[in-house]
């Protein structure tokens, strides 16, 4: 016999959708079906059940080769590295549940670590850009029952936020926007003929690194004033009627992604994003989202937010927090040698970071909590395999737009592995006794 | 758990109508008992100290989505104050908007024990609860906003109150929260459009109800269901020039209606921060303070509270449900601005503000909030805050109290405005002499806080059978003073007791306390016609499932749940 278990969190993008349903076998071990996700939410589940997965943590052997160990000597060789180093790295935290983020800044403030999670990669810059300049925002739903222009900027979610489309912002029916997709313009701005941009009613093919050109010209459009024939490869009538369509709109909403947060110009493209944004609302009503990509990045920095004041790149290594991009993010420390030990948890810099940063994680002792076999795990001295969030164990997500979601158990992790919480926990108490806290 | 006896300390202390006379205070069990009831207590001598119940902060901003906003988008607001960990103490940042555990502390350094978190959007409940979960010491309950809810409008257009009921039960207990909330009723939702309310009879687009309707069906509905607290509001029109009709409009809506609880509170509207809503003139150039109107409406209707929302004149960050308000502000000070409206629910704003004492409007401001202090006649039912870090950060309430208390106080700074005489001019400050003493200083901050948010059976007082909340500060009243000695003594707590737990000790922070989070528990007969509409909206407008709305157990590790009958 099977059970089905309804409203499951998605444990994969920054989307979060919560409508899924899992078939699972009657004792709770087995995981048959995932029903509503996109192709890829649906494998981060089915992935659990893979035969060869691995269920035990494993040092690397000088030859290369890994050797079985136990949790405990894992807890005391990541324990012991911490607190023996004189300033940690411990990087990652996108795709764990904020209770493991609160117990891994308890261990950072223990150490004296840097704590940094993967906005340093991704939407570090939009963070940097709302300290400048805020950010008007809203929720999901409110794009859903109100929005009817949609301006995809330097994002593709048709690949990477499969369902955003659906349940957000073209197509879902809402209470003033009864039409769905055809009481909707949709604007997509990037150099790519992407799937997204092939829906588009307008598609403003830039060239590539020309985005804040391109902003700055929509907010020239805005006041009526005149530009150059072309502005990033876009020619000035097509820019006017974007602007026109943004305007005319009654709630406007622009979504971006890493096309143009790490395009040329960084944080400063956002600014000029969100100053689009704020000028909107002197015309009609508008909203700016970053579309962010793990499904609780947004947590990690919510969380050192309240315990420390910042988003990302706090360096608890002074005893208090300290913030500073371009010094304090994984790359740059890594990149100077400033760190001397590093410690990932959810996430996998072995795939994303420069080739550079990894030799340097490859020469360092280090720690990788991940349940897959990863980029990261092959460089790193120990890998300790844990049970899957939102899959294996339950636990705070929060999304894109802030909102907190409480992820679900659906089926067993496999006997005897831990959750990151416990791990961590464990790791705390340990690095207490060494320091005789 | 160990016993203490607080000797010959100077008590004041509202409950038991003690004003400054030599008593002492018996803790056993985490209550105030009988000094007869003690066997071995360990002895606090106070001799010559002030001894009062723990504080109780009935409106302030502490925690949740727009507050982790004002933390991540202001770095600047941790600049010199990060202060490192050491001993029980976690590191620390921030200054209009501390981290948790900073909050925790500056409040148990102040010799407060009870803090209420302002305005907490419905689909945020599980972050405000992960803060409040992270604040140590202070004891804590969270208002769900209300004014600008679907169902509310729906149901209230209809004045269908029993739906209202049913519906703020439900969501209360989903929430996990205290109190109903309001802020800039319709105003709000207008907002979601790019409009506003501006008074209590301004439409609300689309839902065909104006704010007078919504205001009173609330304070119907609470009366019906008799919560601890009574409505809590912050009226439409906030912060313009000219908006004192507004809020006597506001007030005007609760005549006649007389509170119904259990819990032993009059009013049936708290006005929260009234500062802001006390403005006469039609522009800023001729701004001047209504203070004297809106007191004299308070002094003469029992069932109203309010507290002052005093500016404090500091760089400080706004931040409010009241989002209109809050492009209002960055229009006028092009600072930064974030915003974040809540599907079917609310919406908010924080800009980070400077309140200059170079600025006219700041330093009338300024005087505006004193005069609601000091023309208050019950200062059972006035209270103090800064609707922290509204008007000014919560570490600021000595330098309030200073204020109320020394006239002396209070003409060094109008001497130190730059544009003095035009202050003056446009305020009654200077003409009142009026100086609070110490025991209407804990009616304001202690007894009537927790008697209006209907906790008096707990906080508020050194009455046997209370928590045991008690702040020891080193000030002798008896004895020459300078003004700053207030502040500073009302700023460091020498010795501070949470529920019987010694969480200050000699001015410094012994123990992070065994917090707990209180909500209200509302039962009320079964309402299938509420149920079957909040199943619909879930499904057709909201973007999580209904099953994955209520907020579990596990984000309230030490919850106080007060029961509610509406049953009957």
């Amino acid at each position: 016999m099977t059970r089905t278990v309804t409203d499951v969190i998605c444990p994969f993008c920054g989307t979060l959708c919560d409508d899924l349903e899992v078939v699972v076998s009657d004792d709770g071990k087995e995981l048959h079906e995932v029903y509503n996700a996109c192709a890829i939410g649906a494998e981060k589940f089915l992935h659990s059940q893979a035969k060869d997965r691995i269920t035990r943590p494993r040092m690397r052997q000088e030859d290369g080769s890994w050797k079985e160990i136990s949790y405990d000597e894992a807890i005391e060789y990541t324990a012991t590295m911490l607190a023996e180093a004189k300033k940690p790295l411990m990087y990652g935290w996108s795709s764990t549940n904020c209770e493991a983020q609160a117990v891994g800044s308890e261990i950072g403030e223990a150490v004296g670590a840097v704590m940094d999670n993967t906005a340093t990669v991704c939407h570090g810059t939009s963070l940097i850009a709302v300290q400048d300049i805020g950010i008007p925002s809203c929720t999901l739903g409110e794009v859903k029952n109100r929005a009817d222009r949609i301006l995809f900027w330097g994002c593709n979610p048709a690949h990477a936020h499969p369902r955003h489309m659906s349940r957000y912002s073209i197509f879902p029916r809402g209470f003033f926007t009864g039409k769905g997709h055809t009481g909707r313009k949709m604007i997509v701005v990037d150099p790519r003929p992407t799937d997204t941009a092939s829906m588009a009613d307008i598609h403003l093919q830039i060239e590539q690194g020309r985005d804040y050109e391109l902003l700055n010209a929509l907010r020239v459009a805005f006041k009526g004033e005149k530009l150059p024939d072309v502005v990033a490869g876009i020619p000035k009538e097509k820019i006017y009627e974007a602007a026109e369509t943004l305007k005319s709109g009654r709630f406007a909403i622009i979504f971006f992604g890493m096309g143009v947060t790490q395009s040329l110009g960084k944080n400063h493209n956002i600014d000029e994003a969100i100053a689009v944004t704020r000028d909107l609302n002197e015309y009609t009503k508008a909203a700016i989202m970053p579309m962010r990509g793990h499904y609780n990045v947004t947590g990690s920095g919510q969380v050192w937010g309240w315990q420390f004041g910042f988003p990302y790149a706090v360096d608890l290594s002074r005893g208090f927090a300290r913030y500073n991009p371009g010094e304090t993010t994984s790359n740059d420390l890594l990149r100077r040698d400033e760190v001397d030990a590093v410690f990932v948890l959810g996430s996998d810099p072995g795939a994303h970071f420069p080739f550079s940063s990894v030799k340097k994680i490859y020469n360092l002792p280090s720690v990788v909590i991940d349940p897959h076999e990863t980029p990261t795990s092959e460089v790193c001295k120990v890998h300790v395999p844990v049970a899957f969030v939102g899959v294996e164990v339950g636990g705070c997500a929060y999304r894109m737009d802030n909102v907190p979601i409480e992820t679900r158990k659906v089926v067993d992790a496999p006997e005897g592995m831990m959750t990151d919480e416990e791990f961590l926990k464990r790791v705390l108490g340990r690095v207490k006794e060494i320091k005789g806290v | 758990m160990a016993e203490y006896l607080i000797k010959n300390g100077l008590v004041f202390d509202p409950v038991l109508g003690i004003k400054g006379d030599k008593a002492d205070i018996a803790i056993k069990d985490g209550k105030i008992v009988e000094t007869t009831a003690l066997s071995n207590p360990k002895v606090i001598d106070a001799t010559g100290k002030t001894v009062m119940a723990g504080g109780v902060d009935i409106h302030a901003h502490v925690a949740g989505p727009k507050v982790n906003v004002g933390r991540n988008f202001r770095p600047e607001d941790k600049l010199f104050n990060c202060t490192a960990g050491h001993g029980i103490e976690r590191m620390q940042g921030g200054f209009s908007v501390p981290t948790t555990i900073r909050t925790g502390y500056n409040y148990a350094h102040m010799g407060y024990t009870t803090v209420m978190e302002a305005a907490m959007p419905p689909l945020y409940a599980r972050h405000t609860h992960e803060e409040m979960r992270d604040t140590p010491i202070l004891d804590q309950g969270a208002y769900p906003v209300f004014g600008n809810n679907w169902f509310v409008l729906e149901y209230l257009k209809n004045h269908e109150i029993e739906n209202t009921a049913a519906y703020i039960a439900w969501l209360l207990r989903a929430t996990k929260g205290y109190a109903v909330k309001v802020v800039n009723p319709g105003g709000t939702e207008a907002w979601a459009w790019g409009l506003n309310c501006e008074n209590v009879h301004d439409p609300v687009p689309y839902f065909d109800i104006t704010p007078a309707q919504i205001i009173k069906g609330l304070i119907e509905a609470n009366e019906y269901l008799g919560l601890p607290h009574s409505m809590h509001m912050h009226a439409n029109n906030l912060g313009n020039p000219g908006n004192y009709t507004t809020t006597l409009d506001s007030f005007k809506l609760s005549e006649g209606i007389k509170p119904n609880s259990k819990f032993g509170r009059d009013q049936v509207m708290h006005h929260t921060h009234v500062q802001f809503h006390s403005y006469g003139g039609d522009s800023w150039a001729n701004v001047e303070s209504k203070a004297t109107e809106i007191m004299d409406y308070v002094n003469s209707h029992d069932n109203i509270t309010i507290d002052m929302g005093q500016v404090t004149l500091d760089e400080t960050t706004t931040m409010t449900a009241d989002g209109p308000f809050e492009h209002h502000l960055t229009e006028l000070n092009h600072l930064k601005w974030a915003n974040a409206d809540v599907e079917l629910e609310t919406g908010s704003g924080v800009v980070p503000y400077v309140y200059s004492p170079n600025i006219k409007v700041c330093a009338i401001q300024w005087a505006i909030g004193l005069e609601l202090g000091l023309l208050a006649k019950d200062p059972m039912r006035i209270f103090i805050t800064t609707d922290h870090p509204n008007a000014g950060p919560f570490i600021r309430y000595p330098r309030v109290m200073k204020w109320l208390m020394s006239q002396e106080a209070r003409e060094q700074q109008f001497d130190a405005f730059k544009h003095k005489d035009k202050v003056i001019d446009a305020t009654n400050l200077a003409g009142i002499d009026r100086e609070l003493d110490l025991y209407e200083i804990a009616q304001m901050t202690r007894a009537g806080p927790a008697k209006s948010l209907g906790l008096s059976h707990m906080y508020g007082g050194l009455a046997p059978g209370l928590e045991a909340d008690v702040a020891v500060f080193d000030f002798n009243p008896n004895e020459p003073y300078a003004p700053d000695d207030i502040e500073k003594a009302f700023l460091n707590a020498e010795h501070l007791f949470k529920a019987g737990v010694q969480v200050v000790r000699d001015h410094e922070i012994a123990s992070n306390g065994n917090k707990r989070t209180l909500w209200v528990n509302a039962k009320v007969n079964e309402n299938p016609q509420v149920m079957r509409d909040v199943k619909e909206k879930f499904l057709r407008y909201y973007t999580v499932t209904l099953n994955n709305y209520e907020v579990s157990g596990h984000y309230l590790p030490n919850p106080y749940v007060i029961e509610v009958d509406a049953t009957e």
